[in-house]
């Protein structure tokens, strides 16, 4: 039997989910034994280049190109995992989905303190760049999420416990000390 | 010499002085039955509805309810079960729950709630609603984007004379918890510090300090709430 695929990305997220899967030491090495990775920021494999059992998504949406990444890895993923509280309910970038869009880019790019080189008053609208979306949606609202990890970011066995769980086809093991919200 | 009563949770057989409300009798022993407006020694709300448990076949809220002779109350059964998870759920997604950025993270009943009925996501949309954090007062902050209008605060905080320095304002779905702005100059240190530690979640805080227990040690980081009444030790009838 070969052995099952697991694809990863980042979308509105801090790269800390990665740091976390990383952070199952040496089992790291028992991971790669058990799996192969496609698409990943682990490899530096840019593009899918076959069908994945498991993809795992850190961040939320809060671009067009997170739409699309996110459409991406549905297509191609049998399962796919949001990892962490970004990607379960859009986290700490949701906080703005207070805020209209115009305030938090005025903010950003005219008003803050630490603006200094912007004298043409320019908010970036190049084509080119990925269009920033009102708010930031968890990704169970953009596709089908099959199964949800919390945890900011998720403890280290609870990604370890999740992916054996899956790759065996047994029960989860969640003790209690490993499932949070922080 | 107060009389005694004499009821079963769950099929097991339990015993309790006549007149106390079922959460209280429940905990005397040994079984623990959630709540989230409840709060010892304040006059009981029946607001949330965490508490919910079957007495004699019809739902009752435990923290509202004397407990009589002869009742069959069912409590860890999957429906009432589903019940309060659902409602964790709700007030879950109605307001803003940044968990990684709450300072009560940890030390939250809504969240240990959450933790303990391992709702990993809620099924319902998330609501991102627009609320204020006022932040006027000198010793504390209020913020509404945590406030689940258990009005605990309200009922348990008064000040010397015995006036309620929190109070409901605006009505239905617009209804918030705000601090009186007199009553609330005039806040003790120790009230201060009493209030958020009255609060369920994290709506009340105390400025210029936090996040004083580090990670690890918090209430709920290691035992899941109500585990204290489930472990302790029952003398038996």
């Amino acid at each position: 039997m070969s052995k099952p695929i697991i694809a990863t990305t980042s979308l509105a997220g801090c790269f800390g989910c990665h740091m976390s899967i990383l952070d199952i030491d040496d089992r790291i090495l028992e991971l790669f034994e058990l799996v192969e990775f496609n698409k990943s920021p682990i490899d530096d494999i840019k593009k899918f280049t076959k069908k994945c059992d498991i993809g795992l998504i850190e961040g939320g949406c809060c671009n067009s190109e997170n739409v699309h990444v996110l459409k991406d890895f549905r297509e191609h993923c049998k399962i796919l995992i949001s990892l962490g509280e970004c990607a379960i309910m859009g986290g700490l970038p949701a906080m703005r989905n207070g805020i209209p869009i115009r305030e938090c880019l005025e903010e950003a790019y005219l008003n803050s303190p630490t603006v200094v080189a912007n004298d043409e008053r320019i908010i970036p609208n190049d084509p080119e760049l990925p269009m920033i979306l009102d708010k930031v949606f968890p990704c169970h609202e953009v596709v089908k999420i099959d199964y949800f990890l919390p945890g900011c970011p998720p403890r280290a066995d609870l990604i370890w416990e999740a992916l054996v769980a899956l790759i065996s086809g047994d029960e989860m093991n969640l003790p209690y000390e490993i499932v949070k919200f922080d | 010499m107060s009389q005694f009563v004499r009821f079963t949770i769950d099929g097991t057989e339990c015993m309790a002085a006549k007149g106390q409300y079922i959460v209280e009798a429940a905990k005397e022993n040994g079984v623990y039955i959630p709540t989230l407006c409840n709060f010892p020694g304040v006059k009981p709300k029946g607001g949330c509805r965490i508490c919910t448990i079957r007495v004699n076949g019809r739902l009752m809220t435990a923290c509202t309810t004397p407990v009589a002779e002869d009742m069959s109350i069912e409590n860890e059964v999957k429906d009432i079960r589903e019940l309060r998870k659902s409602i964790v759920e709700l007030l879950m997604v109605e307001g803003n729950h940044f968990c990684p950025a709450c300072e009560k993270s940890g030390q939250c009943e809504l969240q240990a709630l959450a933790y303990r009925f391992q709702i990993m996501a809620p099924r319902f949309p998330y609501q991102f609603p627009v609320r204020k954090i006022d932040a006027s007062h000198p010793k504390i902050m209020k913020d509404q984007n945590r406030c689940i209008q258990c009005k605990r605060c309200i009922r348990a905080i008064k000040d010397e004379k015995g006036r309620n320095i929190f109070a409901y304002r605006k009505r239905s779905s617009s209804v918030e918890v705000v601090v009186d702005v007199k009553l609330g100059k005039q806040l003790t240190d120790e009230l201060a510090q009493k209030a958020m530690d009255v609060c369920p979640v994290g709506s009340i805080l105390v400025k210029e300090k936090g996040f004083v227990i580090p990670i690890g040690e918090r209430k709920y980081d290691n035992m899941p709430i109500g585990s204290d009444i489930e472990n302790m030790q029952v003398s038996k009838i």
